[in-house]
């Protein structure tokens, strides 16, 4: 192959071949890096929250008004719901997966000093319809019974008798496997019994280190914050939608349902939490796109400024029996040459660039397939990008080598 | 020789206008990604009170006990009901106000209208004047009506266009999760970014709705929001929060001089070994005196995805002026034949090299202008973004000169080397070559 006299022939374009280079290096560096980010935040996204997510709706409630007790209104409320038609099962709660709000403390086994070796946990409140409602599995032990839901105030601590939780919290509670019917501890001189675990289930914030880490307690909290969890019957959701508001007034008006986050379908909960998540991996696509577009622009530029400046040469060459096919392979492995120089310098760069992302923005470090992909796109991209110029030349006619001006 | 410079360019820009265009384009593309990314961050990290943020202070002091010390080692931001109501009454600085944020329920009195939710801040009477906070109608309120937990409220123009349509409700009543308070005063509007007071309201709040006093709100028990953080017995309800181990209360003070924040330094550490002695602190940790701007930098305000945003950005850019180079160097070697004419006809090289200057300075400013339209339409989408801080993102006139200033730099920065590699070409040969 004829790679000597292509070295020596970049040799006299110093210039234009650095430029390419350290071009195709930045745009490697910078389109793996945001590839591997938009995968990240689409894993994310993706991530299961334990629940089956179909046919639920929530309601974010405030009660208004002067009374302090709201506890009977709240049953009144669940009551209400439970006898739309369309309900499967409801609850009333503080927290959902995805809700991006509530309660989180620190569990452990022994009721001595707290320092350091408890899990945290975020708390769900609920009652013998809350895991129904919700969907998930109870893979141990039993459900609440109504008769162990109890009220409690304000700034109360919540630590009730009896706590279901994930098989996350169980397994680090108790490693050895045999959670179920251990006691616990939530706060202070308060034992808590796990009568059931469940397979999985999430927190209600999308950015904590203990994502499966859920106690479901048999609790009714008496404040004016409350979200009731809905199941509707299959093909029953959009019906509940419309109607939740309407029945919830129905029963008293000392209420305000926000008007964006009032009443939302499941569907509508996830898409919002990971709104941001979303936005960042479609900016990303995007930048990346252009990115190589500019790129490819600039190889095709600079590419058939270079055809133009060597027709004469190309026409010697030609005069003396290099074939068509000849020319154009010249001019792919001269691309070729200067992407894989890029491409070497951008596998440094962008290995650089993620250590740097991983120290001052806590992100995970780019995954070398990511980088593998990112040579290959961009070496194919300098090929792509060079077929027309390259064309050009081969076609370009022995005549032009006898040609003076 | 400008204008006739400035002709050249334009002859020479318009012979290829694809390669022009694909140049202006890069610079757009690079501008206008670095001008959205930028003018973000310029708005979240930005003053929120330019004229006195820094006569602004945090005055911190540490009462917990050693079992949560040791699991959060930061200095608390907010401060005990007790310890606030001691520095409070001290006055030591020159304007302080002690204050807690909620959300409450507003109850129109017209019937057909639904109640709603709005932000509050239930402070001491010195807030207005701590912050320079603007009134459209009426004042403040008084140390006496703090004193008597009087039923007073000054209220944001925006919840006075909501509650009496714009008719300066002074004199009115608003009802507030439940208690009548006469409304006394209408803010101009006014919403500091960050919302550097309470970040724990959410760090891109807006201003609050309506403003009462502290000692009333907590008369009436209305519900309490943004942080707290208890140790020892903690809090067990609502109306013992007063003597709860919980820090839950803002604190701000106003100190002018050096020799002001040195005294009031030394009266916290007089204060907190007051209370160590007396065995209410259990341990003896020296006070500090925070800064406005220090605590945002402390409190990582501005969100991480957007300095990657920012860096993003640059590198786009960097890319993008990287292709405009080697277009330009295609673009005046090309014209080598033009160049070796009119060096034979005795033009130096330094005329021809400001020439193809001129050349890349209109590619800088149309790449600025397009990209100015990009920016514009890009800002235009962070808007519809739902982050509190997207709203904000609005192009000023400092960003707006910026835009041109980087733009027109950078293409300049990126003509000299082609520029100058051109204006060597020797004209013999290439008069000769062709």
């Amino acid at each position: 192959m004829q790679i000597r006299p292509i070295l020596a022939a970049l040799r006299r374009h110093k210039a234009g071949t650095i430029l390419i280079a350290l071009q195709i290096a930045l745009t490697l560096a910078i389109v793996c890096n945001a590839l591997f980010i938009v995968h990240d935040r689409i894993d994310r996204v993706n991530r299961l929250t334990g629940m089956d997510e179909r046919n639920v709706v929530t309601v974010q409630n405030r009660y208004v008004g002067s009374t302090t007790q709201f506890i009977p209104q709240m049953k009144t409320d669940v009551q209400a719901i439970r006898s739309m038609p369309g309900v499967e099962s409801a609850y009333v709660t503080n927290a959902f997966p995805l809700r991006r709000g509530g309660w989180s403390t620190s569990v452990q086994r022994t009721d001595q000093d707290r320092k350091g070796e408890g899990v945290q946990s975020a708390l769900y409140f609920g009652d013998e319809q809350t895991l129904k409602t919700l969907g998930v599995r109870l893979i141990a032990g039993r459900n609440f019974t109504p008769a162990e839901v109890r009220s409690f105030e304000l700034q109360e601590s919540p630590a009730p008798a009896q706590v279901i939780v994930t098989k996350a919290v169980a397994d680090k509670l108790f490693p050895d496997g045999d959670a179920l019917g251990k006691v616990v501890y939530y706060y202070k001189g308060k034992p808590s019994t796990i009568i059931g675990i469940v397979d999985k289930l999430t927190v209600p914030w999308i950015d904590v280190d203990f994502m499966d880490n859920v106690t479901i307690m048999p609790l009714l909290h008496n404040s004016t914050y409350q979200f009731f969890v809905v199941r509707t019957k299959p093909g029953q959701q959009d019906a509940v939608f419309k109607s939740i508001a309407n029945t919830l007034y129905g029963t008293s008006r000392m209420r305000v349902l926000p008007d964006k986050t009032g009443v939302r379908t499941f569907e509508m909960v996830r898409s919002k939490a990971y709104e941001a998540d979303r936005g960042m991996a479609i900016l990303m696509t995007i930048v990346s796109g252009v990115l190589l577009l500019i790129t490819a622009a600039g190889i095709v530029g600079l590419s058939s400024f270079w055809v133009g400046q060597r027709r004469k040469q190309i026409g010697v060459r030609r005069a003396l029996g290099a074939k068509r096919s000849d020319i154009l392979s010249y001019f792919l492995t001269e691309n070729f040459l200067i992407a894989l120089g890029g491409v070497v310098l951008g596998v440094i760069l962008a290995v650089g660039m993620s250590q740097w992302m991983f120290t001052h923005f806590e992100m995970k470090r780019l995954s070398l397939t990511y980088v593998a992909a990112g040579v290959a796109i961009l070496l194919s991209l300098g090929q792509l990008a060079v077929l027309a110029p390259a064309m050009k030349a081969s076609r370009v006619s022995p005549v032009e080598a006898t040609r003076s001006v | 020789m400008f204008a006739y410079y400035l002709d050249m360019a334009l002859r020479s820009l318009g012979r290829s206008r694809a390669l022009t265009a694909l140049m202006i384009a890069a610079v757009a593309l690079g501008i206008g990604t670095c001008m959205v990314t930028l003018t973000v961050l310029h708005v979240v990290s930005g003053d929120p009170l330019p004229e006195r943020s820094s006569s602004l202070y945090l005055p911190r002091i540490d009462p917990r006990d050693d079992s949560t010390a040791s699991a959060s080692t930061a200095m608390p931001a907010q401060v005990t009901w007790l310890d606030g109501n001691n520095l409070l009454r001290a006055g030591r600085a020159r304007q302080q106000a002690l204050m807690l944020g909620g959300q409450v329920a507003i109850e129109p009195d017209d019937g057909d209208v639904e109640s709603f939710i709005a932000t509050a801040r239930y402070t001491s009477m010195g807030f207005f004047d701590l912050f320079g906070v603007p009134f459209l109608h009426g004042t403040g309120w008084s140390a006496a009506d703090d004193e008597s937990r009087a039923r007073v409220a000054v209220i944001s123009s925006a919840l006075d266009e909501r509650l009496f349509h714009g008719g300066n409700g002074i004199g009115r009543t608003v009802r507030v999760g439940g208690v009548p308070l006469r409304v006394i005063g209408v803010l101009a509007p006014w919403r500091p970014v960050p919302h550097f007071y309470d970040l724990g309201m959410g760090h891109f709040a807006g201003g609050e709705d309506v403003y009462l006093p502290l000692s009333t709100a907590r008369a009436a028990l209305l519900p309490r929001g943004g942080g707290i953080e208890c140790w020892g017995k903690g809090s067990t309800t609502e109306d013992l929060m007063e003597t709860a181990e919980c820090t839950w209360l803002q604190f701000w003070v106003r100190l002018d001089s050096a020799a002001d924040v040195a005294a009031y330094e030394r009266f916290l550490d007089g204060y907190v070994h007051e209370q160590f002695s007396a065995g209410r602190f259990r341990r003896n940790r020296p006070a500090e005196l925070t800064g406005l701007m220090a605590y945002l930098d402390e409190r990582h305000v501005v969100p991480g995805d957007l300095r990657l945003q920012v860096w993003l950005a640059f590198g786009f850019l960097v890319v993008c002026l990287a292709n405009t180079v080697g277009l330009m160097l295609a673009k005046f070697m090309r014209r080598g034949m033009d160049i070796g004419v009119r060096r034979a006809l005795g033009a130096s090289r330094g005329s021809v090299f400001a020439q193809l200057l001129t050349e890349a300075g209109i590619i800088g400013l149309a790449g600025g202008l397009v990209g100015l339209l990009l920016a514009l339409a890009g800002l235009a989408l962070v808007r519809t973004r739902p982050d509190h801080y997207a709203q904000l993102a609005r192009l000023d006139l400092s960003m707006l000169a910026i835009t041109f200033a980087l733009s027109i730099t950078a293409t300049l920065l990126a003509g000299l080397f082609p520029a100058w590699r051109a204006s060597r070409l020797p004209p013999g040969m290439q008069l000769k070559s062709q």
